[in-house]
């Protein structure tokens, strides 16, 4: 079975309506969400339709139980003055422009996603699978961290998008953990493209104590995904929404909420 | 909470799970003698030993069963150790590594040595470099005659090996003066070739040396049961660290001269419950994690 996972949304609905294309065309017969369904883009609401009309189940993120529990901010733990401003602002903005019905929608989605395909037992997350606003990057996660989380997780595959940036490291016992990626920004490397990833099980069942060579129980392939993001920046000039948010769409670089990013990968953007 | 800890005096934290382990790899040694150092390190303070290579080597072996995330090293002086550039390159093999350094002693050969450890593995080497003030008139009295131009031609050392060090600065000023320092730093450390610093600003603690400097702590500055409902105790490093040193391990890298400190010989006699009894939990509970880097210490939510 091929299964598509969506990271952040940020609001971003136009490259969400280009992924779930997307994904269709290459034959996913499942779609996931991972979480994140606000932040810097225009239109909050225009969104959960895509979501409810394609069947879409999410994960609950740090920015969907703040919106959906009228909290102060956003969660993402950042002590950085300039940060905070702006995260406040896309903050504010995403909530109030966050329809009621879709706010209680949010504080009802569940903080992971549990299922079995062709013997695989996946876990889906947020941050982590102890912490929905863990970041978990590469460079600073080590492989036997990993192994404990999954130990006390329970599970082959284990997603999450929290940190915004895609990888994915082989453990042992043919486990795996996927960042899939966001839908809602670049990935801070100067391009405008944004990712999900596809899953494929379909090499999987049966033997599972004989893997295929260099793989683990699942074949990932990291989708680069081209969508209208012109568009996206006037919606947000129209909105009045700041300018570095509007760059990091139209240059490819992150403006803000950089704190949070590790040395070796802060070092490959811009900013 | 169980009822032995609700009659006690004060509330006690357990390792709920070793994340970072921290290796105060210079002991207790420094090339200087800052007024406000919470252990008052300094050139002549042996309190606590270097650690080799193989001791390092040995308790990275023994982290893995506990599946920590990442590797600190502090002093005193890490780069004081002649140790240290293997240390990090073999940590990197293991884990991401943070290193807690003056950037006042760093060698070229050193940094070029570290830059292609961190280009050969696929974790990150942090360096966090403290400075007191954005000048030397800030920074001088504090850290001593010619640190401020030192430390800075250290980051400049770094920067230009590709490294974004991260400069924490003590408060050593009134807390509304905070945007105008940052403004400050930023624009020396660009005359630098720093643009685009990463900036920390990190509350005093008050034992130490810098007990004697200004005031310690108050009766009434302890971390209570009452203030701990509610609370999020993973904001506490003591929940989530330990501190190999030479003397044994020790339940956080501030309250090293504190005679309770040292928990066990191994990590695995080392993670009892701690009573928050000192001051410097009170700072620790106000601000979080502080000596760890920001990604690693998420609030709960």
């Amino acid at each position: 079975m091929r299964i598509a996972f969506f990271g952040g949304i940020y609001n971003n609905y136009l490259a969400l309506a280009a992924a779930i294309e997307d994904a269709s065309l290459r034959g996913a017969e499942r779609m996931y969400c991972l979480g994140d369904l606000g932040a810097f883009g225009p239109h909050p609401d225009r969104v959960f339709p895509l979501l409810r009309d394609n069947q879409i189940e999410c994960v609950q993120g740090n920015y969907d139980h703040s919106i959906g529990n009228d909290l102060q901010d956003c969660q993402c733990g950042y002590t950085d003055p300039r940060d905070n401003w702006f995260a406040q602002i896309s903050y504010n903005y995403t909530y109030v422009n966050t329809s009621l019905k879709n706010r209680h929608w949010m504080r009802a989605l569940p903080s992971e996603i549990r299922f079995e395909v062709d013997g695989i037992r996946f876990l889906l997350c947020h941050g982590s699978p102890r912490k929905t606003n863990e970041f978990l990057w590469e460079s600073t996660t080590s492989t036997h961290f990993l192994e404990r989380l999954f130990q006390d997780a329970g599970a082959d595959v284990v997603l999450g998008t929290h940190s915004g940036i895609h990888w994915q490291r082989q453990l042992n016992g043919n486990r795996r953990f996927i960042n899939v990626g966001v839908l809602g920004r670049p990935e801070n490397d100067g391009s405008t493209n944004v990712w999900y990833t596809i899953l494929d099980t379909s090499r999987a069942g049966g033997d599972r104590a004989v893997p295929p060579a260099d793989m683990g129980p699942v074949e990932v392939e990291f989708v680069p995904l081209l969508y209208d993001h012109e568009r996206l920046a006037m919606e947000m000039r129209q909105e009045e929404l700041p300018p570095e948010f509007i760059s990091t769409i139209r240059e490819g670089w992150w403006t803000t909420c950089l704190e949070v990013l590790p040395g070796k990968e802060r070092g490959e953007g811009r900013y | 909470m169980t009822t032995h800890v609700e009659h006690a005096k004060c509330p006690t934290v357990g390792l709920a799970s070793l994340d970072e382990l921290w290796f105060q790899v210079a002991g207790t040694k420094c090339n200087l003698e800052c007024s406000h150092c919470f252990v008052s390190c300094s050139p002549s303070n042996d309190k606590f030993g270097f650690l080799s290579l193989e001791t390092v080597r040995r308790h990275l072996e023994d982290s893995i069963e506990h599946g920590v995330r990442e590797y600190y090293f502090t002093g005193g002086e890490p780069f004081l150790n002649k140790e240290l550039v293997p240390i990090l390159e073999l940590t990197l093999k293991y884990g991401p590594a943070t290193v807690l350094t003056n950037a006042t002693f760093l060698k070229a050969e050193w940094v070029a040595r570290l830059r292609k450890a961190q280009d050969d593995s696929i974790y990150c080497l942090e360096f966090r470099v403290s400075i007191d003030g954005p000048d030397a008139r800030t920074n001088d009295p504090i850290r001593g005659e010619g640190t401020f131009d030192e430390a800075v031609s250290g980051v400049a050392l770094l920067v230009q090996a590709g490294f974004l060090p991260i400069i924490t600065m003590t408060r050593v000023w009134d807390d509304a003066n905070d945007q105008n320092v940052l403004g400050q730093f930023r624009k020396v450390l660009a005359e630098h070739g720093y643009d685009r610093a990463r900036l920390k600003i990190l509350p005093r603690l008050k034992i130490g040396a810098e007990a004697s400097r200004t005031e310690g702590y108050g009766q009434f500055d302890r971390v209570t049961h009452g203030l701990l409902e509610d609370y999020d105790v993973g904001q506490l490093i003591c929940n989530h660290s330990r501190v190999v040193t030479d003397r044994g391990i020790a339940v956080c890298p501030i309250l090293l001269d504190s005679p309770t400190a040292i928990l066990g010989e191994t990590l695995n006699d080392a993670g009892g419950d701690f009573p928050l009894s000192h001051g410097a939990c009170f700072t620790c509970y106000q601000y979080g994690a502080i000596c760890t880097n920001t990604a690693s210490s998420p609030m709960e939510r």
